[in-house]
């Protein structure tokens, strides 16, 4: 359980640090809260030639904006910043409500937003927000910068759309004004472990019907889901217990899930409707 | 007034909040360190082992002249199989170390490691008690042609007759998953070679240095002379850490072949696959009851996986044979026929973990009684009533005698304080919406505090047992005793202060006890099994006596009194009805001092010595929870323990001992599982993976003290190790059974995982979305 030798960067600019990262490429590893990266070093599965640590990149944390223009995350800002959201409204309520299944607290502290994404562990909270908010990645490398879209963004279980020499610098959650208000559902084993599966689902609900939907699902495949055929087929309907059947039955039928030793496919299939029902209802509520 | 009783705080405890603890890391600094090179396949050929052309590696054609690790039993039926300490031919686990390699350190030792190539050709691995004693299986050990390296087997004489003369008979299949004790710290030790005198000192994070010294002498053929086993402070073992490992054979013997200091400090993944494993059992049972619940007659099949060794000392008998003998537990019947098996695997080696068989055979008759209950259209409380032991001692049909319990009346103060009928009530209006609230009973008995008497019985090669305790007032009245014992977080220090402090009248932070240390301390067997108040506590005691008699004989001369009504409390000798006072720390120094004046042979020193048959504690456990039907998910509501050890020592260290045991259960019945895959890789090798409860998982516990006082232990104290870890489990399956009675399914497979509640709801047609 100790690392293989690394060498170890520090840079304090984002200019300094996609250098650095653009000369060991393959062989470097971007080291933001370590949280996942750092295990997995000790297990010897990740045996990174480099590290670039961006903790002494300033310019990288922090978050601007509110519900109603939409949010930008800094990359290191760390997940415990979204216990008090620094802004209010249905945005600010989503990202309090789900920061508290990440992990632990202690965890909460180090772990940073733009880290959960670039790991895309198939179980993170925040690549499902991402997904289902349809969230802009803004990446960096020398070349410059270009930005990606949550649907093309996670690409697999470990895996996104960051090149080895790209640096994912800040994430764009599009406005979630007034009206619309959110619930997120997540079965684990444990308080804190890994999500079995989990869904977010988002309404805005006028005169007794739904008028928009954004629906996700997470934690029952190799990457985030956004269930657009789901969300159109919510919009206009009565926010009740028959319609939220009625999706998490399709939203079972839109994804394919995934076996582990905690979840047959089958369990994760009847665990999948369960999470989309009781996250509608939430919102609903 | 007494100190015995009283929620002292634990003498241990400022040294470890404050980080000043002393554990094996500690001593490691500045060492050498080793890495074992271990087999990625669970069974195979080792055709060749590739060594860097640097570096220190050893494999096990090195070891010249070193022996196996090899417990015995003597039972015709056992199948003894020696453990290698590097296998040189081939391997039968997962993880087994075939290599070792000694670097600067750890990391420079895991380099190494990784540039040894094994060249193993694998076999199919046999994982599982099916496939062991499947016809024609091949065999794991050649010793073991049928895969089964123990068996017991009995019939009472009457058992066919009253098998047939059942009004009912019950049948069960039950299994209990592989579970780790996983100790927070896990496995590790620092070998020192010193060089002025040729002894190796291992500090090793065990609990029983004076075992490991034997064993690990009589394997490198040296005189136990030549080795120090130190035991400093432990992080948790539960029973892990009481074998002999041949991680620490090599350790001693790199020590003396590099003439250095060796550490090895195991990491979790190593911990996970090659300590010890514990559980894997499936028991088969059939009940015969009359038609008012009595339990006539009980027939079980026994199966337990017990890997790819036997563990050294107590052997891969501990578990089949105590299930074997105890299955009966509290309850009272004539007529038993019982088959007891432990089969051999390409598994990681079974060992004793908290609780030991009894877990699993307490699950097995509290699913007895609520299945009885349920067959025979009675309450099962009712049925617990009928068959629950009443007068003692009571002789089990194994043979096993019970001295004085409150098995009935521990479960009546139980089911009252809980209040049953408000339960159900709550139940039914729960249910009404939608919700699935269960309630669960267990009643277990505990043996513990047990010696060679009943060691003995066991045919075991080392009879453990008894327990000396050697005791030194110095002039200055100060109290340091030497245990046997190997306590490690037990707070037995400050139990056993609390002892001495009564005979002898002086302030429990007067006492010093010194454990852990085989050049420190008498030979004895370390701390397991729930021993120590009972065996090291009861030879504290003696001891304790007799230096309170040589002090009060002290007093008596000093003072002109009678000696017999020489009192010794709070610092002083006194006289009753009299003025006449003196510190005990004037006693002492006169007794080192003034030896020659007092007639006396000089100095205080007193040694006890207690080798009991042993005591049954025992217990109540009701559980509560809500299933959430459409998850499988199980909160625990409300924990309820009545618990009967004796007189309590310390009330804060039983129930501390109580709830860590009882969160263990938690996780037996609900969590934890090691999952071998189909070609013997283990998935569970970190903590993301094999899931211990954690604070937010277990509910606070409201414990309830019984004393029922037993002949059978001097300090009247019995053993309170295990009960929360052997209750629990049981207690907590029949809640969720209950809650998922309306269903028509059965629990009858530890632990009961969201998986496994979910596969029988859905088995029974109750679809996610009820």
């Amino acid at each position: 359980m100790k690392p293989a030798a690394f060498a170890y960067l520090a840079p304090k600019t984002l200019a300094d640090a996609v250098a650095m990262l653009d000369r060991v490429q393959d062989d470097g590893k971007v080291l933001a809260g370590g949280q996942s990266l750092v295990p997995a070093m000790n297990f010897r599965l990740a045996r990174p030639g480099a590290l670039v640590d961006l903790n002494g990149v300033a310019e990288l944390a922090g978050v601007t904006g509110d519900s109603s223009r939409g949010i930008s995350i800094g990359a290191l800002t760390r997940h415990a910043a979204f216990h008090a959201p620094p802004f209010e409204g249905p945005l600010a309520d989503l990202m309090a409500k789900v920061v508290r299944n990440i992990a632990h607290y202690p965890i909460r502290q180090r772990g940073t937003f733009g880290g959960s994404l670039s790991h895309a562990d198939p179980a993170s909270e925040w690549c499902l927000v991402a997904a289902t908010l349809g969230a802009t990645m803004h990446l960096s490398s020398t070349a410059g910068t270009r930005t990606v879209p949550a649907a093309e963004f996670f690409q697999g279980t470990f895996t996104t759309a960051l090149a080895p020499n790209e640096i994912l610098v800040r994430i764009d959650l599009p406005p979630l004004p007034a009206g619309w208000r959110s619930g997120f559902y997540e079965f684990s084993r444990r308080k804190g472990d890994f999500a079995l599966a989990m869904a977010l689902a988002v309404l805005r609900t006028e005169g007794g019907a739904i008028r928009e939907a954004r629906l996700g699902v997470g934690g029952v495949s190799d990457r985030p889901h956004r269930l657009d055929a789901v969300e159109a087929f919510l919009a206009g309907k009565a926010p009740d217990a028959a319609t939220f059947a009625e999706a998490a039955e399709m939203a079972r039928g839109a994804v394919r899930v995934t076996a582990d030793i905690h979840a047959s496919e089958a369990f994760r299939s009847d665990l999948l409707g369960t999470v989309v029902r009781r996250a509608l209802a939430e919102a609903a509520a | 007034m007494s100190w015995i009783g009283r929620a002292l705080p634990r003498l241990e405890d400022p040294s470890l909040l404050k980080g000043l603890g002393n554990y094996v890391s500690d001593h490691a600094r500045g060492a050498m360190h080793a890495a074992f090179v271990r087999s990625t396949v669970a069974a195979g050929d080792i055709l060749g082992i590739e060594r860097p052309d640097e570096g220190l590696v050893f494999t096990g054609a090195d070891l010249d002249g070193v022996g196996r690790i090899t417990a015995v039993l003597h039972r015709p039926d056992y199948r003894a199989v020696g453990q290698p300490l590097l296998p040189v031919d081939r391997v039968v686990f997962p993880g087994q170390a075939v290599a070792v390699v000694v670097a600067a350190d750890a990391a420079a030792a895991e380099d190494l490691a990784e540039q040894v190539f094994l060249d193993i050709e694998p076999v199919d691995p046999i994982l599982d008690f099916d496939a062991a004693l499947a016809p024609g299986a091949r065999a794991v050990h050649p010793e073991a042609p049928e895969n089964v390296l123990v068996e017991g087997r009995m019939e009472t004489p009457g058992f066919a007759e009253a098998m047939a003369a059942a009004h009912a008979v019950v049948e069960l299949d039950l299994r209990s998953g592989r579970q780790s004790a996983m100790p927070m710290e896990p496995r590790g030790g620092v070998a020192s070679y010193d060089a002025a005198t040729g002894r190796v000192t291992l500090v090793a994070s065990v609990q029983m240095p004076h075992m490991l010294r034997t064993g690990i002498a009589d394997v490198l053929g040296i005189p136990e002379a030549d080795l120090r086993v130190v035991a400093p402070d432990v992080g948790g073992a539960f029973g892990q850490k009481m074998s002999l490992f041949p991680e620490y054979a090599v350790l001693v013997w790199l020590a003396r072949r590099l003439r250095t200091r060796v550490a090895w400090i195991e990491d979790r993944r190593e911990n996970f696959l090659a300590s010890a494993h514990s559980r894997d059992q499936a028991f088969t049972v059939r009940g015969a009851f009359a038609a008012d619940g009595e339990l006539l007659a009980l027939e079980a099949d026994l199966r337990s996986n017990v890997g790819a060794y036997s563990c050294y000392p107590v052997t891969c008998g501990v578990e089949p044979l105590m299930a074997f003998g105890e299955l009966p537990g509290p309850y009272r019947f004539a007529q038993y026929k019982a088959r007891s098996r432990g089969v051999t695997t390409n598994t990681c080696m079974m060992a004793p973990y908290r609780g030991v068989a009894r877990p699993m055979l307490t699950f097995t008759m509290e699913r007895l009684m609520e299945k009885a209950a349920l067959q025979l259209g009675l309450d099962a409380i009712d049925v617990r009533r009928r068959n629950l032991i009443t007068s003692f001692p009571h002789r089990s049909p194994t043979g096993v005698v019970y001295d004085e319990g409150s098995y009935l009346e521990a479960m009546e103060a139980a089911v009252a304080h809980v209040d049953i009928p408000a339960f159900r009530a709550r139940q039914a209006r729960a249910r009404g919406e939608g919700r699935h609230l269960g309630l669960g009973v267990s009643v277990f008995s505990e043996r513990t505090g047990y010696g060679t008497p009943v060691f003995a019985q066991r045919m075991m090669g080392i009879v453990p047992g008894y327990e000396t305790v050697d005791l030194a007032m110095d002039p200055s009245g100060n109290v340091e005793i030497r245990i046997g014992a190997s306590p490690h977080g037990q707070g037995l220090k400050t139990s056993l202060a609390q002892i001495v402090s009564d005979e002898i009248g002086v302030t429990p932070d007067k006492v010093r006890v010194i454990s852990g240390d085989t050049d420190a301390t008498p030979y004895g067997w370390g701390t397991f099994a729930s021993r120590s108040i009972v065996i090291s506590g009861g030879a504290t005691k003696l001891a304790a006596e007799a230096t309170a008699t040589k002090l009060r004989k002290i007093a008596a001369m000093l003072m002109e009194a009678d000696e017999a009504s020489v009192t010794l409390a709070d610092g002083f000798a006194r006289v009753p009805g009299t003025n006449k006072a003196m510190p005990i720390a004037e006693l002492a120094r006169a007794a080192y001092h003034q030896s020659r004046q007092l007639g006396m042979p000089a100095g205080i020193r007193e040694t006890g010595f207690y080798d009991p048959a042993g005591t049954f504690s025992n217990a109540c456990h009701i559980c509560e929870v809500e299933v959430d039907i459409e998850t499988g998910g199980v909160r625990i509501t409300r924990f309820v323990v009545v618990e009967d050890a004796g007189v309590v020592i310390n009330p804060m260290i039983v129930d501390g001992q109580i709830a860590g045991g009882v969160a263990q259960g938690i996780g037996n019945a609900l969590l934890e599982e090691l999952i071998y895959d189909e070609d013997g890789n283990l998935l569970t090798t970190s903590l993301a993976d094999y899931l211990p409860p954690t604070a937010v998982e277990v509910p606070d516990l409201e414990i309830i003290h019984m004393v029922t006082i037993s002949p059978e232990s001097i300090t009247k104290a019995k053993g309170v190790g295990e009960g929360g870890t052997i209750g629990a489990p049981a207690a907590v399956i029949n809640a969720v059974a209950d809650a998922l009675a309306p269903f028509g399914v059965e629990m009858n497979v530890m632990p009961a995982t969201p998986e496994r509640i979910r596969a029988a709801l859905r088995n029974a047609k109750v679809a996610a979305d009820a």
